[in-house]
C-alpha cells in the first residue's frame, strides 16, 4: 500500500472520527450532570439534520444565492433549534426522572429515540426515503498521487476541532463552565452553594444537543446523502466512543470517537477479510476493550476490594 | 406479610379471573373492527380501574398466590381453551403460538434481569443464535428435533461465554455498552456473511417430533385443525418447564442469593456470596431459554432472516421485561400478552406502530416505574411452613 492512499484513509478516519467525538462528548456531558445515558441523542443528531436540511430548502426557495451564507444560516439555525429542542427533552423527560433507576431512564430515552425517529419517517414529507443533502462549502481539492485533499473537508475537520476546543474552553475557563463542573462533582453541595441546578442542566443538554446539530450537518455535507435512521447507528457508536473514553471524561470521549473511526478505518482498510466486517471488528474490539478496561480507557478508577 | 398468621384465601377470585381473562380474549382476538377492538381495549381499562378501585384487584392477586399451582394449571387449561376454540383460524393461532415463544425469551432475560441484574440488551441475539442453530441442524444434518431445539439454547448459552468476561467485569451503563454493541456486531455479522445466507436469511424444516411432522394440519376424525396446533402445545409444554424452572430457582437459596447480588453486590460479597457465580448462571441459563424459544420459532416461520434479530428488537423484549415489573414472571407472561398481539391487532395502525409502542412504554415507565406486575417482596414465611 502506498503512502497516499494511507494518507486518504487517516483523512477519512479523522472525518469519522470527528463526528463520532461531537456525538461522544454530548453523552460525557449528559452523564457528567446527571449520572444518566441519554440515549435519544442520535436520533435528535437526526433532527439536526433534518432541521438544516429543510433550512436549506426554505432559504433557496426564498432566493438565496450565495451557498456559503447559506451553510453558515442553516448551521446555525439547525444549532440553535436542536439546543432548544434538547434543553426540552431534559425539562419534560429527564430531570422528572432524576430519582428513577438508571436502567429505566436508559430505556424511556431509547424510546424517546424511536419516537424521534418515526415521527421524521411518518411525518416529513417523504421522510421515509434517503434525502440529496446538497455540497454547500466549494469543492476545491489537491491531489498528490492517490491522496486528494479535499476543501470542504478540511474546512468542516477544523471548524469542528475548534467547536470541541470552544466547548472546552467554555467548561475549563468560564464561570458556567465551573458551575457544570461543580454540578457533576457533587450536586447537593452545589445547590448550597447557589448554583440554579435545573438551569444547568438545561444549558448542558442544550450545549450537547447543539454538538449533535453540528455534527449531523458535517455528516450530511461529508456524505451528501441524509435518511431517517442514521441516528440509531450514529448514536451507538457515539455512546461505545463515550463509555470507551470513560462516562464523564471529556478528552476520554475525544479519544473513544477518534479511537472507533481508527478502528473502522483498520477494519476497512488493513485486515484481510471484506471491508463489509469494518463494524463486526469496531465493536468487537470495543467489547475486547471493555473487558481489560471495565470503566473506559481514561475512566475513573474504582476502588473497592472485596 | 406473616404467612403464620393467615389462612390461605379462596381460590375462587383467582379462578374467576383466569375465566374472565379466556373469554375476554376470545372477543378480542376474534374482534374484526377496529371500532370493536378499541370498545374491548378501552371496557378492559375501565373496568381495571373500578376493580382497582374497589380493591377487589388485591383479592384477586392474593388467591392467586396462595393456590399459585392452580392458578398456573388453570391459566395453562385457559390458553388451551382458547387455540381449540380458534382451532383452525391460522393467524389467530400463529399469534398465540407467538406469545409463547416470546414469554420463554422473556422468561429467561427476566432471570438474567430481574433476579441478578445482569442487563442484556442483546436478546434477540441469543434469540438469532438459536434460530440460525436450528435452521442449519434441520437442513444439514438428521439430529432429532427435540435434540435441536435443545442444542439451540445450547449454542445460545455458549455464545454468550464470548461476552461473559466483560459482562462480569464492567457494571451498569459500561455493561449495557457491551451488550448494545454484541447485539449490534451480531446483526452485522449476519448481514454480510454469505455462509449465513447474509441479508436474505436461511430456510428452516418444521418440528418433526418422533415420526410427526408437526407441520401438517392436524385431523382426528371430523376435526380438522390447523398445525399452529402442534406448535402451541410444543411451545406450551417449554414455557411451562420454563416457568416453573424459573419458579423453583427464585425460591431456593440460590434464587435468594442472587437477589443479595442484585440489590447490593458489595454488600452480598462481604458476606461471601460469589458474585461471579450468580452472574454467570444466570446469563447463561437466560441465554439457553432464549436459544431454546428461538429454535422453535425458526421452525414454526420456516424463514428466518437477520432483520428479525435487530437491536429494536432486544429493545421490546427487554422493555416487555421492565414493562411486566422486573423479576416478576406473571408479569412477564402478562406484558408479552399485550405487547405481541396489541399492534397485530390494530392493523389501521400499523404504520404508526413503532411510534404508538414507544410512547407507551414511555408512559407506563413514567406512571407506573414498577412495572404492571410489580414483584412482590419476599415472604420469608410461607403458608406451607405455618
Amino acid at each position: 500500500m502506498d503512502f497516499g492512499l494511507i494518507a486518504q484513509h487517516i483523512a477519512n478516519g479523522l472525518m469519522m472520527g470527528l463526528i463520532y467525538a461531537l456525538v461522544a462528548v454530548g453523552f460525557t456531558l449528559f452523564f457528567g450532570v446527571l449520572d444518566i445515558i441519554k440515549f435519544s441523542h442520535g436520533d435528535v443528531l437526526t433532527w439536526g439534520v433534518f432541521t438544516a436540511f429543510s433550512m436549506y430548502l426554505l432559504l433557496t426557495w426564498m432566493g438565496l444565492g450565495h451557498p456559503v451564507v447559506i451553510l453558515v444560516i442553516v448551521a446555525v439555525v439547525a444549532m440553535a433549534a436542536i439546543a432548544l429542542l434538547g434543553a426540552g427533552i431534559a425539562k419534560v423527560l429527564i430531570i422528572p426522572l432524576k430519582g428513577a433507576p438508571p436502567l429505566n431512564v436508559l430505556l424511556i430515552t431509547l424510546m424517546l429515540g424511536t419516537v424521534l425517529r418515526e415521527s421524521i419517517r411518518l411525518f416529513y414529507p417523504d421522510g421515509a426515503n434517503p434525502k440529496h443533502f446538497p455540497a454547500l462549502l466549494p469543492d476545491w481539492s489537491y491531489s498528490w498521487g492517490n491522496f486528494t485533499l479535499r476543501f470542504d473537508n478540511t474546512v468542516m475537520l477544523i471548524s469542528g476541532l475548534l467547536m470541541i476546543v470552544l466547548v472546552q474552553l467554555l467548561i475549563k475557563r468560564t464561570k458556567l463552565g465551573m458551575a457544570i463542573r461543580a454540578v457533576s462533582q457533587d450536586e447537593e453541595t452545589a445547590r448550597l452553594m447557589g448554583i440554579n441546578f435545573n438551569l444547568v442542566v438545561y444549558i448542558t443538554f442544550a450545549l450537547g444537543s447543539a454538538l449533535a446539530a453540528f455534527a449531523g450537518v458535517a455528516y450530511g455535507l461529508y456524505y451528501n446523502e441524509i435518511n431517517f435512521n442514521i441516528g440509531l447507528l450514529l448514536g451507538a457508536i457515539g455512546f461505545s466512543a463515550a463509555a470507551v473514553g470513560g462516562f464523564g471524561n471529556i478528552y476520554g470521549a475525544i479519544v473513544g470517537g477518534f479511537l472507533f473511526a481508527l478502528l473502522q478505518t483498520i477494519g476497512a482498510a488493513a485486515l484481510p477479510f471484506a471491508s463489509a466486517y469494518k463494524d463486526v471488528f469496531a465493536f468487537g474490539v470495543v467489547i475486547i476493550i471493555m473487558a481489560i478496561k471495565p470503566t473506559g480507557l481514561l475512566g475513573e478508577k474504582e476502588t473497592e476490594r472485596v | 406479610m406473616t404467612g403464620s398468621t393467615r389462612t390461605p384465601v379462596s381460590f375462587l377470585p383467582a379462578l374467576v379471573s383466569i375465566l374472565l381473562g379466556a373469554v375476554y380474549m376470545v372477543f378480542f382476538l376474534a374482534g374484526e373492527s377496529q371500532l370493536e377492538i378499541f370498545g374491548l381495549l378501552l371496557g378492559a381499562c375501565l373496568v381495571l380501574l373500578l376493580l382497582r378501585r374497589f380493591k377487589i384487584l388485591e383479592r384477586v392477586g392474593r388467591s392467586a398466590k396462595d393456590h399459585s399451582m392452580a392458578f398456573g394449571a388453570a391459566a395453562v387449561a385457559a390458553t388451551v381453551a382458547i387455540s381449540l376454540y380458534f382451532y383452525d383460524d391460522n393467524f389467530v393461532l400463529f399469534l398465540v403460538a407467538t406469545v409463547l415463544v416470546y414469554t420463554l425469551t422473556c422468561l429467561g432475560l427476566n432471570i438474567q434481569f430481574g433476579f441478578v441484574g445482569v442487563v442484556n440488551f442483546a436478546g434477540a441475539s441469543f434469540f438469532g443464535v438459536g434460530c440460525y442453530t436450528a435452521a442449519i441442524l434441520t437442513k444439514h444434518t438428521a439430529t432429532p428435533h427435540l435434540l435441536v431445539l435443545l442444542l439451540g439454547g445450547l449454542a445460545a448459552a455458549a455464545l454468550g461465554f464470548i461476552v461473559l468476561v466483560p459482562v462480569l467485569k464492567t457494571r451498569g451503563h459500561y455493561s449495557a455498552l457491551v451488550t448494545i454493541a454484541f447485539a449490534l456486531l451480531f446483526k452485522t455479522f449476519l448481514e454480510v456473511n454469505d455462509t449465513l445466507g447474509g441479508p436474505q436469511g436461511l430456510k428452516c424444516d418444521g418440528l418433526n417430533l418422533f415420526g410427526w411432522n408437526v407441520n401438517q394440519d392436524i385431523v382426528i376424525g371430523s376435526f380438522e385443525g390447523s398445525f399452529y396446533l402442534g406448535y402451541i402445545a410444543v411451545a406450551l409444554a417449554l414455557c411451562v418447564l420454563g416457568f416453573i424452572l424459573a419458579r423453583r430457582l427464585e425460591d431456593s437459596w440460590v434464587g435468594l442469593n442472587m437477589d443479595a447480588v442484585r440489590l447490593d453486590e458489595t454488600v452480598s460479597a462481604c458476606f461471601g456470596q460469589s458474585i461471579p457465580k450468580a452472574k454467570i448462571t444466570a446469563f447463561t441459563l437466560g441465554n439457553f431459554y432464549c436459544g431454546v424459544a428461538g429454535a422453535l420459532f425458526a421452525m414454526m416461520l420456516g424463514y428466518i432472516a437477520p432483520t428479525n434479530f435487530t437491536f429494536g428488537d432486544s429493545l421490546i423484549l427487554l422493555s416487555i421485561v421492565i414493562l411486566g415489573g422486573l423479576g416478576s414472571l406473571w408479569g412477564s407472561v402478562a406484558a408479552t400478552t399485550i405487547i405481541i398481539i396489541m399492534p397485530e391487532k390494530f392493523q389501521m395502525l400499523q404504520e404508526y406502530r413503532f411510534l404508538l409502542f414507544a410512547a407507551l412504554v414511555i408512559a407506563i415507565l413514567l406512571f407506573r416505574p414498577q412495572g404492571l406486575l410489580p414483584r412482590p417482596l419476599r415472604a420469608f414465611l410461607t403458608l406451607r411452613s405455618r
